[in-house]
C-alpha cells in the first residue's frame, strides 16, 4: 500500500512536470503546425537559469527567504519567453511559408545550438550543478506512511494553477480568440484582422514561460542539473512530446491527459516491472497511438488537404 | 494492336542484359577497392590512411541516410541507432563467431580470408537486422505527417542506446564462450563500456571491403534514383498528395526506402565497429552521430549523391583540421543547418549532381531528373 501511495505521488508529481512542458508543444503546433524541437532545450535553459539566478542574487542555501522561489520563478519565465520570442523571431519566421521539412531542420538547428552554446565555458558550462534547495525536503503531510515533501504539493499547485490560467487564457480571453482563429486558420485570421505574427510570438513566448517553470521545478525535484547537451533533457522533452501527442497535439486539455497517463505508466511500469524500461513504455505508448488512433486521444484525425 | 499488358511486357529488359549491367560496375568497384588495398593504402601512410577509412564509413552512412532524407523527404534523426544495431550484431558475429569457429578472438586469415568472409557476413546479417528494426519503426511512423517519424527515429536511437548499456560484460574466455548458445551470449555486448575486444580486421593497411561496400551503396544510390522506384520516392517528396493521386503508393515507397537506408546504415555500423581505433559504445552511436549524418546530407544536397560524397568527405576531414576549436565544432552545424534552411534550403548541391552542374552539364542532358 505504501509503496502503491509512493508511486502515484510521484507519477501524479512527474505528470505535472509533463503537463507543463507538453503544453509548449502543443501550443506551438496549434497555431504553426510544426514541433518545436528547440522546446526541450528551452526547459533546460529554464532550469539553468533558475541555478544562475540565484547564485546571482546569493540565495544558494537553505535559509532563502520564502519568497525566493516564486521570485526566482519568474525570473526564469521571464528570462525564457524572451528566449522564445528570440528564436521564433530570428529563425522560425523567415519560414514561415516554406515547406515543413525544412522548418523541422530548422527547429533542429536550434536545438542543438541551444545545447552546445549552453556547454561552452562562459555560459553554463559542462559540469553537474547543485541546484540550490529553494524549497524545504521537509514532509508537509503524510497518507499512508507516505511523506509528501512541500517540494511536490508546490509543483502539483504550481502546474494546476498555470493550467487553469491557461485554459481560462485559452478559452475566455480575446487573445486565446484569437489564438485559436490562427490555428483554425491562418490566412482567414489575418483578414479578420489579427495580427498572426503577434498571435504567434506571443504563443511562443506562454509556451516557452512554461517551459521555464517546468523546467526548474524538474530542478528543484531532483536536485541536479546536468549540462545542457545530456541525454536527461532530451529524454525529458521528448517524454513531454510524446505527452502531447498521445493527448492529440493541438488540443490543450489533450496534453494534460497525456502527461498523467505517461507519468503514471513510466512510473508504474519502473516500479512494478523493470525500472530500467521505464523510457521503453513511454514510446510503446507513442508507437501503440501512432498505430491505433493517429490524432490522439481527444484529438480529431484531420484529412491533409490539397 | 497490341494490349497494355503486352507494350508494357516489351519493355522489360532480359535477364541477360540486367545481369550484364549490374555486374560490370561491380566488377569495376572490386578493381577499385583492391587498388585502394594495394596502392592507396601503402602510399598514403596510416593517419591518413584512418582518416579515408572514416570517410569511407560517412559516406556508406550518409548516402544510406539520403534515400530517407533526400529522396523520399522524410526526416530521420535516428540514424545512429540502426548503425549500433548492425555494429553490435555484426561485431558479436564476428568476435563470438572466430571464438566458437577458430578458439581465439585474433584476427583470422588474410586478406580475403576466412576471417574476413565472417566480417562481411556479420555485417550483412547486422545490415538485415537493422533493417528488420526499421520496418518496426518506419511502418507505424510513415503513415503519418513527417514530423512523426523525426520524433519516433529520435526516441528509437535513445531507446537502442539505454538497451545497450543494459546487456552484460563481454565474455572474453574462450571455454565460456564454448559453453554458451548463441541466444545466451547475445545479451554479453559490453553494457555502457561497450564491446571491446572484436577483432579489427579493417586498419588503414587493409581498406578492402569498406571501399567495396561504398561502391556497393553508391551504386544502389544511383540506380534507385534513375529507376521508377526512385521517381516515385521524389514524387512523394515534392508532393505526397498528388503522388497519391497519380498512383503512387505512397506508405509503402516511403517504407521501403526507410528499410534501405536502414539496412545501408547497418552495414555501416558493422563496417564501423571492426575498424580499427574506434569503440564500439552506446554513447559513440548517439544521438551526436545521427546529427552528423543530418548534417552531411542537408549541407549536401538532399537528393544528391555526389554532393552526400563530398559533403561525407569534407565534414570528416574537417574536425580533424579544426582540431582545438572542437567545442565550437556543433554550434558551427548548428548555424550552419538554420543558416542553410533560410538561405539555400535544398543543400549546396540541391538535387543535382556533380556532373550536372557547371558549364559541362550539357553534356549530361540525359540522365537529368
Amino acid at each position: 500500500m505504501t509503496k502503491f501511495v509512493q508511486v502515484c505521488l510521484n507519477g501524479l508529481t512527474l505528470g505535472s512536470l509533463y503537463a507543463l512542458i507538453a503544453l509548449g508543444y502543443t501550443l506551438v503546433y496549434g497555431v504553426l503546425r510544426f514541433i518545436n524541437f528547440a522546446h526541450s532545450d528551452v526547459v533546460t535553459i529554464g532550469a539553468w537559469m533558475a541555478f544562475v539566478f540565484c547564485g546571482l542574487i546569493g540565495w544558494l542555501g537553505t535559509d532563502s527567504p520564502i519568497f525566493a522561489m516564486p521570485f526566482i520563478l519568474a525570473l526564469s519565465m521571464a528570462a525564457c519567453a524572451l528566449l522564445g520570442f528570440t528564436i521564433e523571431r530570428l529563425a522560425y519566421r523567415p519560414l514561415r511559408r516554406a515547406p515543413r521539412l525544412n522548418v523541422l531542420i530548422t527547429a533542429i538547428g536550434v536545438s542543438l545550438f541551444l545545447q552546445n552554446a549552453g556547454q561552452l565555458k562562459w555560459v553554463f558550462g559542462t559540469q553537474p550543478q547543485a541546484m540550490p534547495k529553494l524549497l524545504s525536503e521537509q514532509a508537509l503531510f503524510t497518507i499512508a506512511n507516505v511523506k509528501v515533501p512541500v517540494v511536490d504539493v508546490v509543483i502539483v499547485v504550481l502546474a494546476f494553477v498555470l493550467l487553469v490560467w491557461l485554459q481560462y487564457l485559452v478559452f475566455r480571453t480575446r487573445l486565446g480568440q484569437a489564438m485559436r482563429a490562427v490555428s483554425f486558420d491562418e490566412r482567414t485570421a489575418a483578414l479578420m484582422g489579427i495580427n498572426v505574427d503577434w498571435v504567434v510570438s506571443i504563443t511562443f513566448m506562454i509556451g516557452s514561460a512554461l517551459a521555464a517553470a517546468g523546467g526548474m521545478m524538474y530542478g528543484l525535484r531532483y536536485g541536479t542539473l546536468l549540462q545542457t547537451a545530456d541525454s536527461v533533457w532530451v529524454l525529458l522533452g521528448l517524454k513531454a512530446f510524446v505527452a502531447a501527442v498521445v493527448g492529440g497535439i493541438g488540443n490543450v486539455r489533450g496534453a494534460v491527459a497525456g502527461a498523467f497517463l505517461i507519468a503514471f505508466v513510466e512510473m508504474f511500469g519502473a516500479a512494478y516491472r523493470s525500472p530500467q524500461m521505464r523510457d521503453v513504455y513511454v514510446f510503446g505508448i507513442l508507437i501503440a497511438v501512432l498505430i491505433l488512433k493517429p490524432g490522439g486521444l481527444l484529438g480529431k484525425s484531420t484529412v491533409e488537404k490539397v | 494492336m497490341k494490349s497494355l499488358a503486352e507494350r508494357a511486357a516489351a519493355h522489360k529488359p532480359n535477364l541477360l542484359a540486367v545481369i550484364g549491367r549490374s555486374a560490370w560496375p561491380i566488377a569495376l568497384g572490386f578493381i577499385f577497392a583492391y587498388l585502394m588495398q594495394t596502392v592507396v593504402a601503402t602510399a598514403v601512410g596510416d593517419f591518413y590512411g584512418k582518416l579515408m577509412l572514416d570517410v569511407g564509413i560517412a559516406i556508406v552512412c550518409g548516402v544510406s541516410l539520403n534515400f530517407v532524407n533526400g529522396y523520399a523527404g522524410q526526416f530521420s534523426i535516428g540514424h545512429a541507432g540502426f548503425m549500433a544495431v548492425g555494429g553490435y550484431v555484426a561485431a558479436a558475429i564476428v568476435f563470438y563467431g572466430s571464438i566458437k569457429l577458430w578458439g581465439s578472438r585474433d584476427i583470422h586469415g588474410g586478406f580475403l580470408g576466412p576471417g574476413e568472409l565472417l566480417l562481411v557476413a556479420g555485417c550483412l546479417i547486422g545490415g538485415a537486422f537493422a533493417a528488420l528494426f526499421g520496418l518496426l519503426v518506419g511502418l507505424p511512423s510513415l503513415r503519418l505527417r513527417g514530423d512523426y517519424l523525426a520524433i519516433v527515429t529520435l526516441g528509437f536511437g535513445e531507446i537502442v542506446r539505454v538497451m545497450l548499456q543494459q546487456t552484460e560484460d563481454v565474455v572474453m574466455d574462450p571455454k565460456k564462450v564454448e559453453a554458451m548458445s548463441p541466444l545466451e551470449l547475445s545479451d554479453n555486448l559490453g553494457g555502457a563500456l561497450g564491446f571491446f575486444g572484436a577483432p579489427r580486421y579493417l586498419d588503414p593497411k587493409n581498406p578492402f571491403w569498406i571501399w567495396l561496400f561504398v561502391v556497393l551503396v553508391l551504386l544502389v544510390a544511383y540506380r534507385l534514383k534513375t529507376s521508377s522506384k526512385g521517381r516515385q520516392l521524389l514524387a512523394v517528396r515534392e508532393n505526397e498528395v498528388a503522388a497519391e493521386a497519380v498512383g503512387v503508393p505512397t506508405t509503402r515507397v516511403k517504407v521501403s526506402a526507410f528499410v534501405l537506408s536502414a539496412f545501408f546504415a547497418g552495414i555501416g555500423g558493422g563496417l564501423y565497429a571492426h575498424e580499427l581505433g574506434n569503440s564500439l559504445r552506446p554513447a559513440d552511436l548517439g544521438f551526436q552521430k545521427s546529427i552528423d549524418l543530418v548534417i552531411i546530407v542537408v549541407l549536401g544536397g538532399m537528393g544528391s549523391i555526389t554532393g552526400v560524397v563530398v559533403a561525407a568527405t569534407v565534414l570528416t576531414i574537417l574536425p580533424e583540421v579544426f582540431r582545438e576549436f572542437s567545442e565550437y565544432r556543433m554550434i558551427f552545424y548548428a548555424l550552419a543547418l538554420i543558416l542553410m534552411m533560410i538561405l539555400r534550403p535544398q543543400g549546396l548541391f540541391g538535387i543535382r549532381e556533380l556532373w550536372e552542374l557547371g558549364p559541362w552539364r550539357k553534356l549530361f542532358r540525359r540522365g537529368r531528373l
